[in-house]
């Protein structure tokens, strides 16, 4: 009987609308700016869009770099609200941990077919364990002593960590850049679809990305220890009264990132064959920005995210000059908080609900 | 860890409960800054060790405006560095040499082409325009929490730095103007020329320090009464808590873009005294690590805490400039490793960073509210509100 007093809808002025569509379409149109743009003049120079199809699938293979890191960022902050300052450095050490296992293991460009497969999945697999490992320590470090204090302390502790780590790159290989040796022709061209050449490096991302990144979700989903983390997203206090232990959760939430940064390290050393100690803080902060961009805490939207700015980033490398990418990027993440803060998909945070 | 933790966190500093032993210190600590300069030589590096401090002390002292008292985390804070220091280079140097201006110079300067302005009339103004890109920057983030801001801010101080760096063949790529000369830098950049006194030379250091020395004092009076003011007030209970404050009439939009830009316009000022002080505005001073230093000193001193700061500012420009690079640097060698002390500066700042929160978080010489805050968790504000009243 009471719901029949409730008016049916109030109409609500005609500010409000526009803003609510700003908010929903207004990313969307930012983001498609540039490939339009860039689009319509191939069209009209070259009439066609060859150019920018190469860029964006150049920008996905990217992209799928910046999902892997993407995910760490998110699995953390959906748990513990905290932005991982030190993620990307944590990636740029994955990268060296591969680089080095190269030498150790006696990877050449003369490696026969089955010798590299199989030394390239065991170099993954270390540099995926040694990141994860890594991450765990920093947590149990420097986050978990300040779980009550001002949300302040432990973002400056990460921050901390973040020079931490650079550091430990740089006595590690010195600051200089470091070639990695080319294993799998990144550039060799495979196939060639409608005048798009698909490379060697492509398809590693490819293939290392995407079998993860379904693991993990399916993990995240289904298993136990996937359920308790989720549980302990949404409300630690009643996560600990139903028996979960909340300390091992957030550790096993920070290894898992540590892995997939691992991963990332190992293509992004193979498909740019260039590493640098300083290349995991603009990587950290690109991730960052595709970890926003899809709704922070949200998996699927990480990698969305990744996939999009690595798009966008390709385009302006391509187009603008490599210098300007890091302007661009970030100009993108500021536009992301002034009109959409909680991302494409919607974040996935306690705070939003 | 937790008893060493427990205990470090129990130390207390002289004077932090009697007001008149705080005041004796604090006219005694001035007095023996102005007087300090006539131990050392004019031309002495120790002399300029502490202009440095000193300009540091300003620009920490501006950070803590806007992450002490309203405890919003800004990670970008090299850009108002930047502002200024390209505002003294745009104004008082020849870069734009095909302009003729020249005002309140003296005659010598007044016969080269550019734009040449008193620092005088330069302070100001770079404290305008960077009070002004405080509000910009601030506007974005005013409805995002705590942590997103850290992040808008520091991608806000990479554009900037990135715009530095590649503004030397036209601005943001369009065109072809100079704006900044990229990494080579506005070099020379005209000294510091007060009235009454001769104008500055780079060999004379004594009038460098005390010029420092009187806008670290114009600048910590600033902090002192506006710690203290109504805005002051305001800014601790956004920052203790936001929605509260909303609820009891704290114009929060007002009171953090005031933060933003009262905290910027500082950091212009000590920009504009650092470019004539080094005689170069060049893109590579605008890194992320330089605002990474300043949070460091101001964590290392004690959020929020005035006094903190100030020694927090000059323990870090001394470790940084004298003890790293002179004292320990062959530390590594000695003990049978191959590395300079020094290229690892920013590790060790980070290392301190995570030692401070972890073992004392509220700082060397604490603010009394962060201190009940670390102390006892966030619900310790509260006791201390009701111990008071």
């Amino acid at each position: 009987m009471e719901s029949a007093s409730i008016p049916a809808r109030p109409s609500r002025p005609r500010g409000e609308v526009v803003r609510e569509f700003i908010s929903r379409f207004g990313l969307l149109a930012i983001l498609l700016v540039m490939p339009v743009a860039y689009g319509i003049q191939d069209l009209q120079n070259e009439g066609d869009l060859g150019r920018l199809a190469t860029n964006i699938k150049d920008g996905l293979s990217n992209g799928a770099i910046w999902a892997l890191i993407a995910v760490g960022y998110t699995l953390v902050y959906g748990i513990i609200e905290l932005i991982n300052f030190a993620h990307g450095d944590l990636f740029m050490l994955g990268s060296f941990v591969a680089f080095s296992m190269m030498g150790t293991i006696g990877l050449t460009t003369a490696t026969g077919g089955l010798g590299l497969v199989f030394g390239l999945v065991l170099i993954l697999l270390i540099a995926m364990v040694a990141c994860g490992a890594l991450n765990t320590m920093i947590e149990r470090v420097a986050y978990r002593p300040l779980r009550s204090a001002p949300k302040l302390a432990p973002l400056i502790t990460a921050v901390g960590f973040s020079f931490i780590l650079r550091n430990v790159g740089l006595l590690w290989l010195g600051g200089s850049h470091h070639g990695v040796p080319d294993l799998i022709e990144s550039q060799h061209t495979l196939f060639t679809i409608i005048g798009v050449p698909f490379t060697n490096g492509d398809i590693l991302a490819l293939a290392v990305t995407a079998p993860l990144v379904v693991v993990l979700v399916n993990f995240i989903n289904f298993s136990r220890i996937g359920r308790a983390m989720r549980a302990t997203a949404q409300d630690p206090e009643a996560a600990r009264l139903m028996g979960i232990s909340v300390d091992t959760t957030i550790s096993f939430t920070f290894l898992l990132g540590g892995l997939m940064a691992g991963a990332a390290g190992l293509i992004s050393a193979l498909y740019q064959t260039d590493i640098w100690f300083e290349a995991g803080f603009t990587a950290g902060l690109i991730a960052f920005t595709a970890a926003v961009m899809g709704g922070i805490g949200n998996l699927k939207g990480a990698v969305i995210g990744g996939l999009i700015i690595g798009i966008i980033q390709q385009i302006s490398d391509n187009r603008i000059g490599t210098e300007w990418t890091p302007a661009i990027v970030f100009a993108y993440l500021v536009l992301i908080m002034v009109f959409r803060p909680q991302g494409i998909l919607g974040e996935q945070t306690r705070e939003a609900g | 860890m937790t008893a060493l933790a427990a205990r470090l966190r129990g130390v207390r500093a002289p004077g932090a409960d009697n007001p008149v032993v705080g005041k004796v210190l604090t006219a005694a600590a001035i007095l023996f800054a102005i007087l300090l300069p006539f131990a050392f030589d004019s031309g002495s590096g120790f002399i300029e060790d502490c202009a440095v401090a000193l300009f540091y002390v300003v620009m920490a002292l501006g950070l803590n405006i806007v992450v002490g008292f309203a405890g919003l985390l800004d990670l970008g804070y090299v850009a108002f560095f930047a502002f200024g220091a390209y505002t003294m280079g745009w104004f008082g140097s020849g870069w734009f040499n095909s302009a003729n201006i020249h005002i309140g110079v003296t005659e010598q300067l007044s016969k080269l082409p550019g734009i040449h302005l008193n620092w005088l009339l330069i302070l100001p103004l770079a404290a305008l325009i960077a009070a002004f890109m405080g509000a910009v920057l601030g506007f974005p983030t005013l409805r995002l929490r705590g942590d997103y801001i850290a992040i808008v801010t520091l991608a806000f101080g990479e554009i900037v730095h990135t715009t530095a760096v590649n503004s030397d063949e036209g601005v943001f790529g369009i065109g072809s103007f100079n704006l900044t000369n990229g990494r080579a830098g506005i070099t020379p950049v005209d000294k510091i020329d007060l009235p009454l006194v001769d104008r500055f030379t780079s060999l004379e250091l004594r009038p460098w320090y005390w010029t420092a020395l009187g806008l670290a004092l114009f600048v910590l009076f600033v902090n002192v009464r506006l710690r203290d003011s109504r805005l002051g007030r305001a800014w601790v209970a956004i920052r203790e808590d936001e929605v509260a404050a909303v609820s009891m009439g704290v114009p929060t939009v007002r009171v953090k873009l005031l933060a933003y830009a009262l905290g910027a316009a500082l950091g212009g000022m000590a920009g504009t005294f650092y470019s004539s002080f080094v005689n170069t505005v060049n893109a590579d001073q605008f890194e992320f690590s330089f605002s990474i230093f300043v949070l460091a000193m101001i964590i290392l001193g004690g959020l929020g805490s005035i006094p903190g700061v100030i020694v927090g500012a000059i323990a870090l420009t001394f470790i940084n400039n004298r003890l790293i690079p002179d004292v320990l640097n062959d530390l590594p060698s000695k003990v049978g490793l191959d590395f300079d002390l020094t290229e690892l500066g920013f590790g060790i700042f980070g290392f301190l960073l995570v030692i401070m929160m972890v073992l004392r978080p509220q700082g060397l010489i604490a603010e009394r509210r962060h201190k009940a805050e670390f102390a006892e968790g966030p619900e310790a504000g509260d006791a201390l509100v009701e111990t008071r009243a």
